[in-house]
């Protein structure tokens, strides 16, 4: 596959996960799909969490009962652990950041999909739904290996059907859980990206002059890449990619690798920044000029 | 920001659009990270002032970086914070507390009412159920042993002697006396269990329905098969307030489950104009307020079941209480009030 092929995918992966979002100021936020990893990631850590909420409540309740020694531990331990349960993801979901800690930490969040305001009635549809899409197939193991009359084929049938339900979101685009379904609502990306210095005007950077010539072999693409290098700082990488500038304009070694790309990162970008102010945007090297 | 500037500056520059806004993509930041964490209460009044007009600027600012800006870093960083400034911004309209007093007031019941055709359906798919063992059984004992479990029935089945029976009603000879101490342990049991069992109907309904449907005639053929059995030794109206004191809130409970599954099934079935996925969330959400709903009534009807049930034995007062619970529920779903939003 040629390198030009390959950009043009990982352009074509990205568009597909994103997915138009009109504010109502007419801005389009361009959300991007959370992958299946990222909740399955997000699932586990809520899991742990619950389990490890459920032993620190038991622990306490424990204590409790012994200490009265009346029984009413029991009730409360009951309805306690019915209610983390249930509840665990209805509640955080509520919350002004709709996403349970799982989901904070992988940096997604539940959105509605028409774009209104996510509903309390949307995230608890979607979070009951859970309980049969997580219990369902455990609940056919389980019938499978306590009735002995039901034959051990019938009991993978059971798994298989009720899998597919549980992993429905492996099957369609928008990454849609069947509780997300049937609420209308996405998990879409909520990352914080921190604000990275501008490295366009710090420190020296026009110790050199391209010519238009040297500047015009390289797209956005490129540009975009040399500016993950930049801030990357690895000396390794910047000396690789400075070496292959270098041989693709025809160059000599002649200055420290960070002065050379700061360089020629600033006139790429404001050769390419230019032209897109006059409406020609070249998306890679393969692009015409 | 100020127009002024970029008229002497020959030269657009994205640095230079950058150093003019930053300061308001901070205090922007700064001001939704306070919001997230404190919540609305904690904004002075001329914060909240700031809000819109700080995510408005930041939304500018994402068009024109987006049409004029090559810095990834830059763009990530606008599209993240306006995404989450939009979601904050337009997010939460009400308090939590006003929210909970119109779920109460109008959006419950609303939802219910809408329902009431398959709250209907299913209603009779439970009497059809009871029926179908009640005839069974009383013709022919054996059949009992079919529809109930040996380890649930707890010895109530067609052997026994009246009674006992009589006996695990509550109000005979051999009622329990240290039963009463983990009254409310049954109570909650009953409760976490029973709403598993609603929750898993209404989950079901998807499945074009069918599935809730079958567990909501199970749960009549186990009732009916019961009823047969003390029918048959003279104790059916002794069984009717045993079972009416809770019954009429954890059956009406169950009934209104499956009709929220039911719902869900029918909208995938049927769409009708609507596209299947918007169907598919527009019963979503109706059922998801109606199953909140139902989880309350198995909390009272669980109540009844663990404390009620087990002090009040006697049988008028039983059908007294139950009858209540069904009136009352009857009345606040299906009487008309004025002030309907939904």
């Amino acid at each position: 596959m040629t390198a030009a092929a390959t950009n043009a995918r990982i352009r074509a992966d990205r568009k597909k996960k994103t997915r138009q979002f009109i504010t109502p100021e007419g801005v389009d936020l361009e959300l991007k799909i959370a992958s299946s990893g990222l909740r399955f990631g997000a699932l586990v850590l809520d899991l742990t969490l619950i389990m490890l909420s459920l032993l620190l409540f038991s622990l306490l309740v424990a204590w409790g009962g012994i200490a009265t020694q009346s029984d009413i531990a029991v009730s409360i331990w009951l309805l306690g652990a019915f209610v983390l349960r249930t509840f665990w993801f209805i509640g955080f979901e509520l919350g002004s950041r709709a996403a349970t800690p799982g989901k904070r930490m992988m940096g997604i969040r539940v959105v509605a999909r028409d774009g209104g305001r996510l509903t309390a009635d949307a995230v608890v549809a979607r979070n009951l739904i859970r309980e049969l899409e997580l219990f369902l197939p455990l609940m056919m193991l389980g019938v499978g290996a306590a009735e002995e009359m039901v034959s051990a084929w019938t009991a993978v049938a059971g798994v298989v059907w009720s899998l597919t339900l549980s992993l429905f979101l492996l099957f369609n685009r928008d990454r849609m859980r069947m509780g997300d379904l049937i609420a209308g609502t996405w998990v879409v990306m909520a990352e914080r990206a921190k604000l990275d210095a501008d490295i366009a005007t710090d420190g020296a950077g026009d110790a050199m002059r391209f010519s238009e010539e040297e500047l015009a072999v390289y797209g956005i693409f490129e540009l975009q890449e040399l500016e993950r290098v930049l801030r990357g700082k690895d000396p390794r990488a910047m000396r690789e990619v400075a070496d292959a500038i270098r041989a693709k304009i025809g160059r000599p070694i002649a200055e420290e690798d960070d002065v050379f790309l700061l360089s020629y990162y600033r006139q790429l970008k404001a050769r390419l920044e230019r032209k897109l102010l006059f409406g020609k945007r070249r998306e890679d090297k393969n692009a015409s000029d | 920001m100020t127009p002024a500037r970029a008229v002497d500056a020959p030269s657009f520059s994205t640095s230079r659009f950058r150093a003019e806004r930053e300061a308001d993509w901070i205090a922007f930041d700064l001001l939704l990270t306070k919001l997230e964490k404190k919540g609305a209460k904690a904004l002075t009044s001329d914060e909240l002032l700031q809000l819109p007009l700080l995510y408005r600027a930041t939304l500018s600012s994402l068009s024109i970086a987006r049409a004029t800006s090559l810095d990834k870093a830059l763009l990530g960083h606008l599209e993240a914070l306006s995404i989450r400034g939009y979601f904050l911004v337009y997010g939460v309209r009400e308090s939590r507390l006003n929210r909970l007093r119109r779920f109460f007031l109008y959006d419950w019941p609303a939802a219910v009412r809408a329902v009431w055709k398959e709250t209907i359906v299913i209603a009779l798919i439970i009497i059809l159920g009871a029926l179908t063992s009640y005839s069974l059984v009383a013709n022919n004992p054996e059949w009992y042993f079919n529809f109930v479990p040996e380890e649930m029935s707890g010895g109530r089945d067609p052997r026994a002697t009246a009674e006992y029976l009589q006996s695990t009603l509550g109000h005979g000879k051999e009622a329990d006396d240290d039963a009463e101490s983990g009254l409310h342990v049954f109570a909650t049991y009953l409760f976490t269990h029973n709403s598993q069992v609603s929750i898993l109907s209404f989950a079901l309904g998807f499945a074009f329905g069918v599935p809730t449907m079958m567990l909501e005639y199970y749960q009549g053929i186990g009732l009916g098969a019961m009823l047969a059995v003390f029918a048959g030794k003279g104790l059916g109206f002794d069984f009717g307030g045993w079972l009416f004191i809770h019954g009429t809130t954890e059956l009406f409970a169950a009934a209104l489950s499956g009709a929220a599954g039911l719902r869900i099934g029918t909208a995938v079935v049927f769409p009708g104009a609507r596209g299947r996925l918007q169907a598919a969330s527009e019963a979503g959400r109706t059922a998801g307020k109606v199953m909140v709903g139902v989880i309350l009534m198995l909390l009272v009807a669980g109540l009844l079941e663990g404390f009620g049930r087990q002090l009040i034995t006697d049988t008028m007062l039983r059908y007294g209480i139950g009858t209540l619970m069904l009136a009352f529920w009857l009345a606040y779903y299906y009487v008309p009030r004025r002030q309907d939003v939904t």
